[in-house]
């Protein structure tokens, strides 16, 4: 059934939601300016800055970590949400995967929460690591490797993995926080920061409040090793093993000639199969210092009795230098490029433009083009791919890909009907371009985007977790969570001229890199049969 | 607010995440109890009382032709939500036509009605930003809609619209047909779809309404006549539940509702299922993938309904076994043995037919084989290793200190109270289900391990890349190799590739 496939795009764009990277097209919190309000009203008591200004506290501890606090009091629960202000695009050169392996051992406990002993488990983890070191020096000898001698090192490292694994109570730390009640536990790494979420009932506060601090300020490297072999796993089923998350890593890789976007988030085989707790332990000294941290607490919680909680805990870790900013700028591309991936897969195609950061003064011009070619079934893509020219199943585009912290690529995909072909689905979409660099989009088209990024932003205040996030997110990216309500000031002033210049500024073929699944049936591999009927 | 609609599906592979699945060992529980307390300083946290809550409660309002009405104000945002459930769903269409029902809720919607097509129902709504949606589903179909308050009267009227004078488009109903055929002709891309496909298939088995699946000529076979014959037989009061959620007064809703309904007459109901359920046979079954590195391994058989009075020791179970990270599965197959990133179980239960048993995990080519075996022990374990002390009680603390999240927002209350009426249960199942839960022995759950879960009547299913296992399936059992080529479209059939 379609659902099948529909719902893949829809488990993806599930994971996005946790992204702070990508602007809040659908999921937005946030409002208007008061100006605004009066030209529309809607009235109601939870939805404008000043009610959220009311309830909401933003605190600054001596070591720099931010803290936000916001009331929002309908039932004794909060969500909280921790936003690293690095992700995988922070990956040292030759790590990729870091951030991403880090972000798993923050699973693992700290010095009191899963070990039996931990003076006794630091010392038998420093031998790991020595042990790991002598191996690894041996493991990437280029001459003269000695098969014995690995052989060796390989069983003195095993042994001191065995020999920490002993002090461990696995999977203590979320446990305990699901034992309490904790609810939609989890994180995420993205390119351009980590995140680490869950909600909780009220009365658990300061419990919270203890294993997040300990868990950010002194996380212990336990059990890495084994955590990297569940680590590459995450990279077969996301990456080597689908079709499309195949096609993903080479298109980026091929779009990014100087920028991490092109690397793999999840790690390089290679790479994340070599990486250490070392590497993990000066990842998380460089990037995981307080400056570098906005948490956002969300539901049943006063400013007045929760911040001081708050502080007692979080003030404990110790300040650090805020890192330094990223050096590199993706130079401008020169010549379209491309990649065809030629397999017994149905065809699939992906193409992308790069485009400024989230700080660019036209960012909401590219929220408007993205509603206009995706919002629905009034959708430009959707109209003319699906509905009139019969060639695509789903054709949309977005933009943010693989992030927006940097430069990202603004991305349109179409998934071709039976019978038909890549080519077919890229050449719609270019003339859909087309039609948007040498014609004004409608009065009504405008309209629509302006009035919906408003309701859908609105939608989303009403939700501990959601608030939590976008607060978090806002905060770390404009240094202020208030940014939130004002974006639909910038929405409101996207001009149909605007949405002309900067269609014919990115969305030309030199900008472009575009990638295809071809099918192509294994010759006389019995495979093919299983492959699909429909070539 | 009920996020529903279309959605802009987005592509971020880059991005990777702990994903919560299932999850321990007995033994390294014990290490945790043995461990002094007075070294676990989490536990001097105080946890004062939780403030009283009384979650609002919608009122229920059952008209004379028996159509239910749920209200749920919930003042905080200008929205109405707005829901209609309609009794009859893909499990009661005929074999012959399967997807019946799913292009029937496609295409309603989409056609739009005798006065207004569905292109410019689709332009209306969008100015308002509001939605409306219809949907087919396995027991129900649907309607939703969702807009600001004050544009509900008109958003309202268009559901009415829809409800009382459908107009199913022959080229809607081909434009549902070619996205549906397009998953047909994607389904065997990804190994983790194949893989439940087909273990869904051989629990329910292959004519069971919830084990099939659409074919070209079952997507062919549906005509126009067919969803109209659907909507004229399921859209009867008897078998709708109303639900509204959001800024509104439910007096003068009420009456609303009661103007717009009242005059519906009663139709026949949809008869009961059919409740053959033979469990799957034991074996397993292979399907190669040449593309992949990693292998999807689902163990499968039948779980239970929430009828069952075992269900609580079931639930309790369940926990224990697969429900977090501290749960066995999670520690033995990920943590303690790093075999795969996404591994996950559940004794699910349904609640009118028996929910799937189900354990799977990913694991590289190498270790299929490996992480195979260290499922079914875990299964075989659930009978011969009781839970500790500690394992109870942290499952325990789990479902019920997480109870709160069942009813901490209104549109929660309001969707267990539809759930529970559209399938005949007690208003006050979740009470019960909390009380139930607190009851639960560590023998009752011996009790239920021995009586439900037997490791050797699973069905295996192993989607992956044969000629890169290290040790053969066979192994496992009696292997057999599963044909999972697409049967072509019917000869004479409109040509899929117009």
């Amino acid at each position: 059934m379609f659902e099948t496939l529909y719902s893949r795009f829809d488990r993806i764009s599930r994971i996005d939601a946790r992204v702070p990277a990508t602007r809040l097209n659908r999921l937005a919190a946030g409002w208007m300016l008061g100006v605004l309000l009066a030209a529309a009203p809607l009235a109601g008591r939870a939805q404008d800055l000043a009610s959220f200004e009311k309830r909401t506290t933003v605190e600054v501890l001596p070591n720099g970590l931010t803290l936000i606090v916001c009331n929002r009091p309908e039932a004794p629960v909060f969500s909280y949400f921790t936003m690293v202000d690095a992700g995988s695009a922070d990956d040292p050169q030759g790590a990729s995967g870091l951030a991403h392996m880090f972000e798993h051992m923050a699973f693992k406990g700290t010095k009191e929460i899963g070990t039996t002993n931990y003076p006794a488990e630091k010392v038998a983890l420093a031998k790991v690591e020595v042990a790991y070191t002598a191996y690894d020096a041996e493991f990437r000898k280029r001459v003269g490797q000695d098969a014995k001698k690995l052989t060796d090192l390989k069983k003195v490292f095993d042994d001191a993995v065995a020999a920490a694994e002993e002090f461990v109570v696995p999977n203590a730390f979320p446990q305990i926080a699901e034992q309490n009640g904790a609810e939609g536990l989890n994180a995420s790494t993205a390119e351009d920061s980590t995140q680490y979420f869950w909600s909780m009932p009220s009365n658990r506060l300061e419990l919270w409040a203890y294993m997040e601090s300990t868990r950010i300020g002194e996380p212990v490297e336990r059990e890495f090793y084994k955590e990297r072999d569940v680590v590459q796993e995450e990279r077969r089923m996301r990456i080597d093993s689908a079709p499309i998350g195949r096609l993903v890593e080479q298109l980026l890789a091929t779009a990014y000639v100087a920028h991490p976007y092109g690397r793999s988030g999840v790690g390089w085989e290679s790479e994340i199969s070599q990486v250490s707790a070392t590497e993990a332990d000066a990842f998380h000294k460089k990037y995981y210092v307080p400056a570098n941290i906005v948490i956002a607490v969300v539901g049943d919680v006063s400013a007045a009795t929760t911040m001081p909680v708050l502080e007692k805990y979080f003030s404990k870790i110790p300040a650090g230098p805020k890192p330094e900013a990223m050096t590199t700028i993706e130079p401008a591309q020169m010549a379209e490029k491309s990649v065809v991936i030629k397999e017994a897969t149905q065809p699939f195609y992906l193409e992308g433009y790069h485009r400024p950061d989230y700080r660019d003064p036209d960012d909401a011009v590219y929220d408007a083009i993205t509603d206009i070619f995706s919002n629905g079934r009034t959708a430009r893509l959707y109209r003319s791919l699906v509905r009139d020219q019969r060639i695509a199943a789903q054709a949309q585009g977005f933009s943010g890909f693989p992030g927006d912290k940097y430069p990202g690529l603004f991305a349109f995909y179409a998934v071709p009907l039976p019978g038909h072909t890549a080519d077919e689905v890229e050449t719609a979409i270019h003339k859909e371009l087309d039609r948007l660099k040498t014609e004004d989009v409608s009065d009504d088209e405008l309209q629509k985007f302006r009035t919906r990024s408003k309701v859908d932003r609105l939608r989303g205040l009403d939700d501990n977790a959601g608030l939590a996030q976008e607060m978090a997110e806002y905060q770390t990216r404009f240094g202020d969570w208030r940014a939130m309500f004002r974006e639909q000031a910038k929405d409101d002033a996207v001009t149909k001229a605007d949405i002309r210049r900067v269609a014919n500024k990115i969305f030309v073929a030199s900008n472009r890199t575009t990638g295809r699944i071809e099918f192509t049936a294994p010759a006389a591999d019995p495979a093919a049969k299983q492959t699909g009927a429909a070539q | 607010m009920k996020n529903f609609g279309l959605r802009t599906g987005l592509l971020l592979p880059a991005l990777v995440g702990i994903s919560l699945m299932a999850g321990a060992q007995a033994t390294t529980t014990q290490k945790a109890t043995a461990n002094n307390a007075a070294a676990e300083p989490w536990k001097k946290i105080p946890i004062p009382p939780l403030h009283d809550f009384k979650p609002p409660q919608p009122k229920k309002i059952v008209l004379e032709n028996g159509l239910t009405i749920f209200l749920q104000e919930d003042h905080e945002l200008p929205f109405v939500d707005g829901s209609i459930l309609i009794k009859g769903g893909s499990r009661d269409e005929p074999a012959a036509k399967v997807g019946l029902v799913s292009l029937y809720g496609q295409t309603w919607r989409t056609s739009g009605t005798s006065t207004i097509s569905g292109d410019a129902l689709d332009e209306q709504l969008a100015q308002k930003a509001a939605r409306l949606e219809t949907s087919g589903g396995s027991a129900t179909t649907s309607v939703r809609w969702s807009s600001l308050k004050e544009d509900f009267d008109g958003v309202f009227a268009s559901t009415l619209d829809l409800l009382q004078h459908p107009a199913f488009k022959a080229d809607k109903l081909a434009l549902a047909k070619r996205q549906m055929e397009a998953g047909i002709a994607r389904r065997n891309d990804d190994a983790s779809d194949i893989a439940s496909r087909e273990a869904v298939e051989l629990a329910y088995g292959p004519e069971n309404p919830y084990g099939r699946h659409t074919e070209y000529a079952t997507v062919e076979a549906v005509s126009l006549g067919d969803l109209t014959a659907w909507h004229d037989r399921t859209v009867v009061p008897n078998g709708m539940i109303v639900s509204l959620e959001g800024d509104f007064d439910s007096a003068k809703m009420e009456a609303k509702l009661r103007a717009a309904f009242s005059s519906m007459r009663r139709g026949a109901d949809i008869p009961a299922l059919d409740d053959r359920f033979p469990a799957p046979k034991p074996g397993v079954y292979f399907v190669d993938k040449t593309d992949v590195d990693q292998s999807n391994v689902i163990l499968v058989g039948l779980g239970t309904d929430r009828r069952n009075p075992d269900y609580y020791a079931l639930s309790v179970m369940n926990e224990i076994f697969s429900g977090g990270f501290g749960s066995r599965v999670f520690q033995t197959v990920r943590t303690k043995l790093g075999l795969a990133y996404g591994v996950s179980g559940s004794f699910g239960a349904s609640y009118d037919h028996p929910g799937l048993f189900m354990v799977d995990a990913a694991t590289k080519s190498a270790s299929t084989v490996a992480a195979a075996r260290a499922m079914l022990d875990e299964i075989g374990r659930l009978k011969t290793v009781p839970p500790t002390a500690t394992e109870l009680k942290n499952a325990k603390d789990q479902v019920l200190n997480s109870f709160i999240f069942h009813y901490d927002s209104p549109d929660k209350t309001l969707a267990e109270q539809v759930t529970l009426a559209l399938y005949g249960y007690p208003s006050d199942f979740l009470e019960k289900y909390k009380t139930g839960i607190e009851k639960v022995t560590a023998e009752d759950v011996t009790r239920v391990a021995n009586k439900y879960i037997d490791a050797s009547k699973l069905a295996i299913v192993v989607v992956g890349n044969g000629k890169e296992f290290t040790s053969p399936l066979s192994g496992l059992g009696m292997v057999k190799n599963v044909d999972i080529t697409i049967p072509p479209p019917p000869a004479g059939a409109r040509a899929i590739q117009q």
